[in-house]
């Protein structure tokens, strides 16, 4: 690409948009370094989604300075679109073409020629682990699988900034860690990644920052261990076998608290190995002997009780 | 690339995808292509020999023979527009689920040429039209349909018909992307099957009340099927060529930018 090497691949500021009197996005800002991956969180109704059509060209913003790639989004849609990639939550592939032919079409509308096209599209296949199911129909596909499809969809043009709006919503288990651990793989590929979602664990494994939208309007930013930080519900319960342990350890341990039960100790903690590590052995040295250890993560309930004072729950659309 | 062979390319692939659904999914071909011939076979053996008998006058003369042949060289121009409004239901209905799929959303976030999309369902519901009225004519001809046109006379009714398919199409493209739902697209467009009823496609419209003979009259299928008819089986055409032009050609654009200002308007999933 063009420019200077440290320009941002998005860059967002003071972006409104309302639906009649309804305020959706009440003054965003935002960057995202290119090659790094960004992740939007918020509970559904946030306005991530809407973010991320405007920033795609799909609807136009109210106001607000918008910047991808280098383009303005606004003045040149078709030099963003250009160089983008948008898989959003709801499947964009065609049901009645088989899964080649999908990617096909994705290639000759980016007007690859037949032979290149032909060469990115088995290799989608491959990467995908669509090659059996190539000759099937989309309509027949299991919702992990779609998803598959519609990200190797996004991918045909070689995309340098890819906007990937909840893509495991939904997906079980295995297909989230699939679908992360492709995602890992773009990055180190040099794509800048601008990733919405719900889930904190997703955005903690993936993204280089997050930022916490809520109510229109970015209420926290920074990297996972940044934002878990100043939620205080993050803490590390341990369980002892005996008071004269519990009592050594309280007295050890200066931000420990009792717990609930009897025998259990709080500490507040980020629940990182590190950390972990930190805890244990200074209680070895010690010689204090713990029956049992867990580590409570805050999840996006928390995060957000701590950062804007309600539940995610009370966040109407 | 110019815009102009952007578009095209771009158009093509898009045809090229609706010909792989209709390939697919052939059912809705074959119901549009039957439907037709179902209701030729219907009106020439049904209710021609008595329709037929009170034709009379300058419109069965040209043909002569008893009733039911005479008949059925009226009809058949009626049918064929018939054709081509149920073909539009279709692509009213391929549009409207279309709008509401996610792949249209990723069509709008790649730089493709915008009017493709649309362009694409046209083109491939002209394909289909085509079918349909190559294979009523064949129907009507088997069954004794015999017009007196020259070649030139075919090839000015197949444009005829082309024009107004155009028309029709981009109509109910601009239908389709209007509706709400798939329910909503599928009736919208019913009315194009009605008029040649409304008009002079099954009878003269001097056999109607005052009222409904002046709608007949005015209405746009109504110059098309007697330009029709005209060209072949040799009945006056007189200005309804030029009208029948006029409106197809009027009714193109006018839907064409119709259908482009919903498509850019339509709210996005």
């Amino acid at each position: 690409m063009e420019g200077p090497p440290n320009r941002p691949a998005i860059s967002v500021s003071g972006l409104r948009k309302s639906y009649g009197d309804k305020v959706v996005l009440d003054g965003v800002d935002l960057t995202v370094a290119e090659g790094t991956i960004f992740s939007l969180l918020g509970p559904n109704g946030a306005g991530k989604t809407t973010i991320v059509k405007i920033l795609s060209t799909l609807i136009p913003a109210d106001a607000g300075e918008l910047r991808v790639a280098g383009h303005d989004v606004v003045r040149s849609p078709d030099a963003v679109r250009a160089a983008i990639g948008v898989t959003g939550q709801f499947s964009a592939v065609d049901d009645l073409l088989t899964g080649e032919e999908n990617l096909v079409l994705m290639a000759d509308l980016h007007r690859l020629g037949r032979a290149e096209g032909r060469r990115r599209v088995a290799a989608l296949l491959e990467r995908f682990d669509l090659v059996d199911a190539a000759k099937k129909t989309a309509g027949t596909y299991s919702g992990g699988m779609k998803r598959r499809l519609d990200l190797a969809m996004t991918l045909v043009g070689d995309p340098r900034v890819i906007f990937l709006d909840e893509p495991t919503t939904g997906l079980d288990p295995r297909s989230r860690r699939a679908m992360w651990q492709i995602i890992r793989e773009l990055v180190a590929g040099g794509v800048t990644i601008f990733l919405t979602t719900q889930y904190l664990e997703e955005a903690d494994e993936l993204a280089d920052r997050i930022a916490v939208l809520d109510g229109g309007r970015i209420v926290a930013e920074g990297t996972a261990d940044e934002l878990k930080r100043r939620v205080p519900g993050a803490h590390v319960r341990l369980r002892f076998a005996d008071p004269a342990a519990l009592e050594s350890a309280a007295r050890l341990i200066g931000t420990a608290a009792r717990g609930d039960e009897p025998l259990t100790l709080r500490v507040p903690s980020d629940g990182a190995v590190r950390s972990l590590r930190v805890l244990l052995s200074l209680l070895d040295q010690q010689s204090i002997d713990v029956d049992e250890l867990t580590v409570h993560t805050p999840d996006l309930d928390e995060v957000f009780l701590a950062l804007t004072g309600h539940h995610t729950t009370e966040v109407s659309r | 690339m110019t815009a102009l062979s952007l578009a095209v390319t771009d158009s093509a692939t898009m045809l090229r995808r609706q010909l792989r659904h209709m390939l697919r999914y052939p059912s809705l071909t074959v119901q549009l292509i039957g439907m037709p011939v179902i209701f030729l076979l219907l009106f020439v053996y049904v209710f021609g020999g008595t329709l037929g008998a009170g034709l009379g006058g300058a419109a069965g003369a040209a043909v002569g023979g008893d009733g039911r042949d005479e008949y059925l060289a009226y009809v058949t121009p009626g049918i064929l527009l018939m054709t081509v409004g149920l073909c539009a239901t279709g692509t009213a209905v391929a549009v409207a689920m279309d709008m509401t799929a996610g792949i249209v959303a990723r069509f709008r976030t790649m730089a493709i040429s915008r009017s493709s999309v649309l362009t694409g369902h046209v083109l491939g519901s002209m394909v289909q039209m085509v079918l349909a009225v190559a294979v009523l004519l064949g129907v009507a001809v088997a069954i004794g349909f015999r017009p007196d046109a020259t070649p030139l006379e075919w090839l000015a009714a197949f444009g005829m018909l082309l024009l107004i398919s155009l028309a029709l199409t981009w109509l109910s493209v601009a239908l389709g992307a209007r509706s709400k739902s798939v329910e909503s697209a599928s009736n919208a467009p019913m009315p194009l099957t009605l008029l040649p009823f409304l008009g002079s496609g099954f009878v003269p419209t001097d056999s109607m009340p005052d009222w409904l003979r002046w709608f007949a009259d005015y209405q746009p299928f109504t110059p098309v099927i007697e330009t029709l008819r005209g060209l072949l089986l040799g009945t006056e055409i007189g200005h309804d060529g030029a009208l029948a032009v006029a409106w197809c050609a009027g009714g193109t654009v006018a839907c064409f930018v119709w259908a482009r200002r919903l498509y850019e308007r339509a709210p996005v999933r």
